[in-house]
């Protein structure tokens, strides 16, 4: 039950996102009779401080989310899983560097670096982008190193160097198959972080500027009309713990799922 | 020991000096000029060239680089551009309530985890597991600035129980607390469950229990022992979260802490507040981990010894 409903939500998100816009038409009209109503059969979720529709607003914020949280895991899913891949292949020097850059980047704490990148880059949608990515790949690279170390003695790459085919070859046909289920799952857990971080950095003033909509922007604009209309922090609030909730239940079942060989070699 | 022991410092500080050089960078981030930015088009041409001269953009990169670095040493952070404050001023004021919030809310995680994780353990497959384990879920799930304003909306404006924000009224630190706390309770009480699991596997669990002691007995005095450093483990690692999540939840409870300091700074374009910001809280996180490794391999001759 609850998995089909997660499925069901995160569908939702992804249409809303990538087809959502023709209902959407009305996000940014201002109707000043409108203002801080509750939801009614006018607007199904009730309006804002301005009067714009809280659901149309919602559809336009899972754009920007959806558009956020995949260029990020895209960029940083591709640029983290090489170096990893790389570093842990080659060793040597280059495996030094790329652990260095490693080590660096994990001491920043959390979203810290992401808010200060974002706040001397500037706000708007591709800084976002670019904040939230140079601190996002860390996870990748140390997952894919760490694979790769474990994985690069085996037969088969041995077969491969033997055969003469080349590093790229072996890295990307050999190696990358054997260790995409965990970055999968890294990238899954790795799409609700993003999403959270990026209506985080919203929330407070860094990402997407008005008049755009994007959920952690609505929270920080309801959070000052809150006892008159509790509607403007509650309806983004819980759109993000559905979509975020969603993500990370099917983080952990793909988890489950694709760590089988994983358990029956501990058990054995 | 010893060779462990440096080989241990030397690696935290090659780390050290690379966030260091990271946060210098930063500022060269500025799209533009910086002393633009920071001052407006409209600004004086000798204001701006004295503010280049005092934020040493006029030198060349490498010895910009050299003068950060020999500040550094003399714990010279730099001076507000607004206050003329020095960075490492502004900051101690600011430290105390943050870490009077990290504290905080590591105490009400703990709280929360370890019943959570020990009831999920212990009744594993039942509905108490499957419960603790979807509140740790929606504890992970839920973003920290949407979870204050509804504190807020609950305790303090409709029930009145609590102040809505600040640091000076009595239990103000409560909601803050709950609000950063929750999803660091929500991923220790997984790590508390999984931990535990592991151990009440274990044949000395096994033994414990056909000697006839009690179940709890069983769970608390011999199995959480060895279920603890993980757990403590993970309370390490997780600080970077926490203190990231930190900046958040100061802004939203206008906490006076050093995420605020950031904040502020960053909408007054104040680069060198920001850049002491972050370079404080960045190092607090590796040098507690550093900590935590050296007690480790103090503690434990195994890690010692796998480092070779």
């Amino acid at each position: 039950m609850l998995r089909g409903l997660s499925m069901f939500i995160l569908l939702l998100w992804a249409l809303a996102a990538l087809f959502g816009g023709g209902f959407a038409a009305g996000a940014n009209t201002i109707d000043l009779q409108r203002i801080l109503a509750p939801p009614s059969e006018l607007g199904l979720l009730g309006f804002d401080d301005l009067g714009r529709p809280l659901l149309e607003r919602l559809i336009v914020g899972a754009q920007t989310s959806f558009l956020v949280a995949f260029g990020v895991v895209a960029v940083t899913s591709v640029i983290g899983s090489l170096l990893g891949l790389i570093a842990g292949y080659r060793g040597g020097w280059i495996d030094l560097l790329i652990v260095r850059l490693i080590e660096v980047f994990l001491a920043f704490p959390g979203i810290l670096l992401a808010i200060a990148l974002a706040g001397i880059m500037g706000p708007g949608l591709d800084n976002l982008i670019i904040a939230l990515s140079v601190v996002g790949w860390v996870g990748y690279a140390r997952l894919a190193r760490a694979q790769t170390l474990a994985l690069k003695q085996r037969d088969h790459v041995s077969a491969a160097i033997a055969l003469g085919s080349g590093h790229w070859r072996i890295l990307l046909r050999h190696l990358l198959p054997l260790i995409a289920a965990p970055l999968i799952v890294e990238a899954t857990f790795g799409v609700a972080g993003a999403v959270i971080a990026e209506a985080g950095l919203s929330f407070l003033g860094l990402g997407i500027q008005p008049p755009a909509a994007s959920w952690g922007s609505m929270i920080r604009d309801g959070a000052s009309y809150m006892l008159m209309a509790p509607h403007m922090v509650l309806a983004p609030g819980c759109t993000i713990l559905l979509v975020v909730f969603s993500l990370n239940l099917l983080g952990d079942r793909l988890r489950d799922r694709l760590d089988i060989r994983l358990t029956a070699r501990k058990r054995s | 020991m010893i060779d462990y022991l440096l080989t241990r410092l030397f690696s935290a500080l090659l780390v050290v000096v690379g966030v260091a050089l990271v946060v210098f960078l930063l500022i060269h981030l500025v799209p533009g000029d910086p002393v633009d930015v920071m001052l407006g088009e409209s600004a004086r041409p000798a204001d701006r060239e004295a503010l280049r001269t005092a934020l040493g953009l006029d030198q060349a990169l490498g010895r910009q680089l050299l003068d950060y670095f020999s500040g550094l040493a003399r714990l010279d952070l730099g001076s507000s551009i607004y206050s003329r404050q020095p960075v490492s001023e502004l900051l101690a004021a600011r430290i105390p309530a943050t870490l009077q919030l990290a504290l905080a809310a590591t105490v009400c995680a703990l709280l929360i985890a370890i019943p959570l994780g020990l009831l999920a353990a212990v009744r594993r497959g039942e509905a108490w597991d499957w419960g603790a384990m979807s509140f740790s879920l929606v504890g992970l799930s839920i973003p920290n600035f949407w979870l204050g304003p509804v504190l807020v909306l609950v305790f303090s404006l409709w029930l009145g129980w609590t102040p809505v924000s600040g640091r000076e009224a009595s239990g103000s630190i409560i909601l803050p607390a709950i609000t950063l706390g929750t999803g660091f309770a929500a991923i220790l009480a997984r790590m508390v469950r999984s931990s535990l699991l592991e151990v009440l596997g274990e044949d000395y669990v096994r033994t414990a229990r056909a000697k006839g002691l009690d179940e709890p007995r069983v769970v608390w005095r011999h199995a959480m022992r060895n279920a603890w450093l993980p757990v403590v483990t993970l309370l390490g690692l997780q600080l970077g979260a926490l203190l990231g999540g930190a900046v958040v939840t100061e802004i939203v409870f206008d906490w006076p802490g050093v995420g605020s300091l950031l904040i502020e700074a960053i909408q007054k374009r104040d680069y060198p507040v920001v850049q002491g910001c972050v370079l404080f809280v960045s190092l607090v996180y590796v040098l507690v981990n550093t900590l935590t490794d050296l007690a480790y391999g103090v503690l434990d001759p195994r890690i010692r010894q796998g480092l070779d």
